[in-house]
């Protein structure tokens, strides 16, 4: 199973960013030659792939594993260490890459996108500061990936180059920059001078020693200055960054992306503060309820949205809050939820993205109202909808089930039933905006004022569109009946457990 | 009546320095302006010159019988300062004598363009 | 063979070589004496820091006459590392030159550029290295006369207007430094700087100490541009050939700034200025305003290079900024900053100037499409740009992350925040740019088809600086720890780690 048990175990942290580091120069060199440039892309993902199953391979077995690049300012090293939740974001965003690679093959061609390399490139770079994000073992390691992560996804997000993808990029740029510029830096610099130390420590920096005002407002500034993870008011850049093309979207905006801000802000309560200190943090409770109603406002906007991809970028707004609450809920249960959540939003949000693309390839509408009765014509897709659908309202048997169930256990537990209620209206409200888009595909007819255009020529997506689509559903239900392997990886990680304790 | 009187060379200064700079910021003519550029600078020279002096003293030569001097150092940075002053006046005066080329004038309100402006 | 003598080589080098491009008159010869003279300073200035930071001082006393009655050349951390800057810059910039002031220079004209070149870099060194208040100020002078010249040797008529507005501002500037220069003399009875500090300490402060030390600091605020007294910048630098605005974003401001550090810090003491005399409020707002103002004006400007040259104002905000904080750390921030700040401005001019070479325009419509057709000078142009708005792993990172961490030491939450909002307003200014150079479609017209990359010659020294904005991103270990060194020295005795109290 270990294909590179040769290695010293710690050498695979390196690779997993070396790696699509060399998938990006052999992107650019094979430019000329498009199907052996995507043969490099599909070959580096996969590689990727089963570097990080080695590494959760050893994460189980207990083999630490850390490196140390050097010190770019006095005391603090350019480090990776790797613990469980970097390994379960790790496994999301390179099994994903592969799917979306196959998916963003089968996307680019037909739908005859231009500077195909750029794009490649432009991902095989966002991938390796994942990987780094992933495994960062200090604060300004991760910050430092973080704004990398920002500026490589920004040709991305721009690739269109039209005025509305200018704006996009501006609004992307500005948003995410300045957050991490004007908080996060602030934050991390404030920690620094406060505990002395960057380190994520399992148990958190701060102790009692440390004043009680100062570890406040360092969490307020934290949970903002990680604008990735779009809590409000701070997350108009997602919608934004929508005019992207829809594979950007789907791995960027729906997984890498917001995933790593939601993943930082998990990694910072969890190995900054602690989950054990956070209650004692009297701001926690405050950002627990602005993350609530994020996830109440989202669900509101997105059912006002009749762009598809819109909706799709609220509905994620929403959702990254569920994480955000989880973590802030602090007790282990919410925590190993909201872990959970990263990994079955992810497939089931990417599910409904490459969805929306395959409608924009086949028929090239972007509103839902335009899709009524599209179901005839191209059922699989639809099916899928509605099963990623399902899966992000968390109903069985969809994997999003589990992490709701941990989440409402966890906030019992926590005695906040406030939250309780939040959790299950949004749920709701998920029935209310993802819901309609399959049933009025499947069971409406089209109306009669449709455009003049025909139904008859629109033909199911192509076929390496519809074999990602089959891998995402599939995963969606595999994590329901099994999610045994990553409940397993999510008790590994220090002050987090699936364990009821009262 | 005495801090007028016993300080009248700082009051000399100051009026030459204050009507030297209202020159620089009021005057319109350029060759103007360098004209007040100078008496600013001038009276600097004054306040090193006269700071110098030691009451009763006399020129700082070596000689018989003589025991108190006036102090020589800053007349000699003076000097300097006026090479200074000199080099400044001349590279002033040439930009001066360039703009009149270049613009036809030295006047400062009839430049056209805003941005030209001193 | 030289030995002590190596101290005052960075002054009298450039010095002599100056006279001589003008009597042969040929340009290349010119070119060539000018880059080696000043390739050699360069030399000896990082042999000089790297003794100046194993010994701390080096001393030498000009024709035999010992300090306090000789003029004494004194070289310390941070004058070493301050001149290490100004020399480097002054080798890449007239490697640079030979190509760019091909265009923005009249032909007979070039020896002249050499030669004020010189002048300007034998002022900057002999600041620089003088250990005396009255020298100072002759050299700040040469550097400055040289400077007007520069400036007005630009073909675009309209440096005329801005080298004689700078002339003007500059000479009030250097006249006041000139009186308060006679102030502390006249207290004092010495012009030796270790004297002065001495003697100073003793006396304890007197009114003409105080308005001598006005005068000071308003002068030497004239010439590092601080704000409200930056009015000559940014037209000087506009029009200045890209050639020498590089040179002097990098390097004249930096001086001054060194100017009145090592009147704050080594002559009247920390201690004085900011506790007795309260200037460090003064400074800090100041300095604030500069960073918030002139980040607005940049914004707003049409011409890319007035762009740059609000935003050196804004950035010398930070310098100052840096001082204000009256700590170590702060100070070390603020001289971090200096060598930073050299760095990337010096890049972005180099790229603007290039832009000018095959264009003939630097308003920011002539940059729409270069990001295809000058894809090396974008480049170039994006990382220093990023350093100043301070990306992680660039220059420019590394003195916010000194500058907050030295502002939140003090707990000074709201100028630390104040320091990260005004990087903000960076990504503004230097976005706009990009995002023209690479999202804007170029106008189509005849002479636009056939803008191709800038010479090498152009383009080598700005990718040194450029990859040096990364270099000092990833490997602090040079910088930081001269950076520090300075401060320390600087800062000897009137400062304790946590500042004045």
């Amino acid at each position: 199973m270990n294909l590179w048990s040769a290695l010293d175990p710690s050498q695979l942290i390196n690779l997993t960013i070396l790696v699509p580091l060399i998938g990006a120069a052999a992107v650019v060199l094979l430019a000329k030659h498009p199907n052996w440039r995507e043969a490099a892309s599909i070959t580096t993902a996969v590689i990727l792939f089963t570097l990080v199953l080695a590494i959760t391979e050893h994460t189980f077995n207990q083999v630490p594993m850390a490196v140390v690049w050097g010190s770019t300012l006095p005391n603090i090293n350019i480090a990776f260490a790797v613990e469980p939740l970097g390994v379960l974001f790790a496994l999301v965003a390179s099994f994903l890459w592969i799917i979306t690679t196959i998916y963003a093959i089968g996307y680019m061609r037909s739908h005859k996108e231009r500077k195909q390399t750029r794009f490649f490139l432009c991902f095989a770079l966002a991938l390796s500061t994942v990987m780094a994000i992933c495994f960062s073992a200090n604060l300004l390691t991760l910050f430092i990936f973080y704004e990398l992560l920002t500026l490589s996804t920004y040709p991305l997000v721009t690739h269109a180059n039209t005025e509305a993808a200018k704006r996009g990029g501006r609004v992307y740029l500005g948003i995410l920059l300045g957050t991490s510029v004007a908080f996060l830096l602030f934050a991390m610099v404030g920690t620094w001078v406060t505990a002395g130390t960057l380190d994520f420590t399992p148990g958190g920096v701060f102790n009692d020693t440390h004043s009680k005002g100062m570890v406040a407002l360092l969490l307020v500034l934290f949970c903002y200055g990680i604008g990735k993870a779009a809590l409000m008011p701070f997350h108009r850049w997602l919608p934004a960054a929508m005019v992207a093309p829809t594979p950007v979207s789907a791995l960027l905006h729906a997984v890498a992306v917001v995933k790593a801000g939601v993943f930082s802000i998990l990694k910072v309560v969890i190995y900054i503060f602690g989950i054990d200190n956070l209650g004692q943090i009297v701001t926690a409770d405050l950002m627990l309820y602005i993350a609530a109603a994020t996830v109440l406002l989202a669900s509101c906007v997105a059912m006002t949205k009749d762009n598809l991809k819109a909706r799709l970028a609220y509905s994620t707004v929403s959702q990254l809050s569920y994480i955000i609450v989880g973590a802030l809920l602090a007790t282990s249960v919410a925590a190993a939820g909201a872990s959970l959540h990263i990994v079955t939003h992810a497939v089931g949000k990417i599910t409904l993205f490459f969805c929306a693309g395959a409608i924009m390839v086949a028929c090239h509408k972007k509103n839902i109202s335009e899709m009524v009765g599209l179901g005839r014509q191209m059922p699989l897709t639809m099916i899928a909808f509605a099963i990623g659908a399902i899966s992000i309202i968390g109903l069985p048997p969809m994997a999003g089930t589990w992490s709701k169930w941990y989440l409402v256990v966890g906030a019992l537990e926590a005695d906040k039933l406030i939250i309780v209620v939040v959790l299950t209206i949004s749920s709701l409200l998920n029935v209310a905006y993802l819901l309609p888009l399959p049933i009025k595909a499947f069971f409406n007819r089209p109306g009669e004022k449709q455009p003049p255009w025909s139904w008859s020529e629109v033909n199911e997506a192509p076929l390496l569109i519809l074999i990602a689509l089959a891998v995402t559903t599939s995963a969606c239900i595999a994590l329901f009946f099994n999610p045994q392997p990553v409940i397993e990886l999510i008790n590994l990680i220090p002050g987090v457990s699936t364990e009821i304790t009262r | 009546m005495n801090f007028i009187i016993d300080y009248y060379n700082y009051w000399v200064v100051v009026f030459l320095m204050m009507a030297g700079f209202y020159t620089v910021i009021a005057a319109n003519n350029l060759v103007k302006k360098i004209v007040g550029l100078n008496i600013f600078q001038t009276s600097v020279f004054i306040l090193y010159i006269s700071m110098g002096k030691v009451t009763g003293g006399s020129a700082p030569i070596v000689a018989d019988g003589i025991t108190v001097y006036s102090n020589p150092l800053p007349h000699v940075l003076i000097l300097t300062a006026i090479v200074v002053g000199v080099a400044t006046t001349a590279v002033g005066l040439a930009i001066v004598v360039r703009i009149k080329h270049a613009y036809g004038t030295v006047e400062e309100n009839e430049f056209k363009d805003k941005d030209d402006l001193i | 063979m030289f030995g002590q003598h190596f101290l005052i080589l960075p002054v009298v080098l450039p010095l002599m070589a100056a006279p001589l491009c003008i009597i042969f008159s040929h340009r290349l010869f010119a070119w060539l004496l000018a880059t080696l003279v000043s390739g050699l300073s360069f030399v000896i200035s990082i042999n000089l820091l790297l003794a100046a930071l194993e010994q701390g001082v080096l001393s030498y006393a000009v024709g035999g006459w010992e300090a306090p009655w000789g003029i004494e050349v004194r070289l310390d951390a941070a004058s070493a590392m301050v001149l290490s800057v100004v020399t480097g810059i002054s080798t890449l910039v007239l490697i640079y030159a030979k190509a760019s002031i091909e265009t923005e220079i009249d032909t007979n004209q070039h020896t002249l550029f050499y030669t004020a070149h010189l002048l300007c870099l034998t002022g900057l060194s002999g600041i620089l290295s003088t250990g005396d208040a009255f020298n100072l100020f002759v050299f700040l002078e040469i550097s400055s006369l040289a400077t007007y010249t520069l400036v007005s040797l630009a073909s675009d008529k309209r440096c005329l207007t801005a080298a004689f507005r700078y002339l003007v501002m500059g000479t009030i500037g250097a006249t006041f430094i000139l009186i308060g220069v006679g102030m502390m003399y006249m207290q004092t009875g010495t012009l030796n700087m270790m004297d002065l500090a001495g003697r100073i300490a003793e006396i304890g402060g007197s009114r003409t100490l105080n308005t001598g030390l006005a005068f000071i600091l308003v002068g030497v605020s004239i010439k590092l541009a601080l704000f409200p007294l930056h009015m000559w910048l940014p037209p000087a630098y506009t029009h200045a050939p890209s050639a020498v605005s590089a040179f002097l974003a990098s390097t004249a401001t930096k001086v001054a700034v060194y100017v009145m550090v090592r009147f704050i810090f080594t002559i009247y003491g920390a201690e004085y200025v900011f506790h007795t005399m309260g200037m460090d409020l003064i400074l800090l707002l100041l300095a604030i305003v500069a960073i918030f103002k002139c980040s607005f004006m940049a914004m707003a400007q049409s011409n890319v290079k007035t762009v740059l040259a609000y935003s050196s104002v804004a950035q010398i905000g930070y310098m100052i900024l840096g001082i204000s904080l009256a700590s170590a750390a702060g100070l070390m921030a603020g001289l971090l900053h200096v060598f930073n700040h050299a760095l990337m401005k010096g890049a972005l001019f180099m790229a603007v100037g290039a832009v000018l070479y095959r264009t003939g325009s630097v308003d920011i419509k002539a940059f729409r499409g270069l990001g295809i057709k000058m894809p090396f000078t974008m480049a170039a142009f994006v990382i220093a740009g990023m350093s100043i708005v301070g990306v992680p792993l660039t220059a420019g990172f590394v003195s916010k992350w000194y500058l907050v961490t030295a502002a939140l030491e003090q707990q000074n939450w709201l100028v630390a925040f104040l320091i990260l909002l005004g990087s903000l307003l960076a990504v503004i200014y230097i976005f706009r740019i990009i995002e023209t150079a690479y999202l804007k479609k170029p106008i189509e017209s005849a002479a636009n088809k056939d803008i191709k990359e800038a010479p090498l010659i152009m383009l080598i020294p700005m990718w040194i600086l450029a990859l040096a904005n990364i270099y000092f991103g990833l490997d602090t270990s040079l910088s930081v720890a001269a950076a520090e060194s300075a401060s320390h020295w600087l800062a000897f005795s009137t400062l304790s780690e946590g500042g004045v109290q």
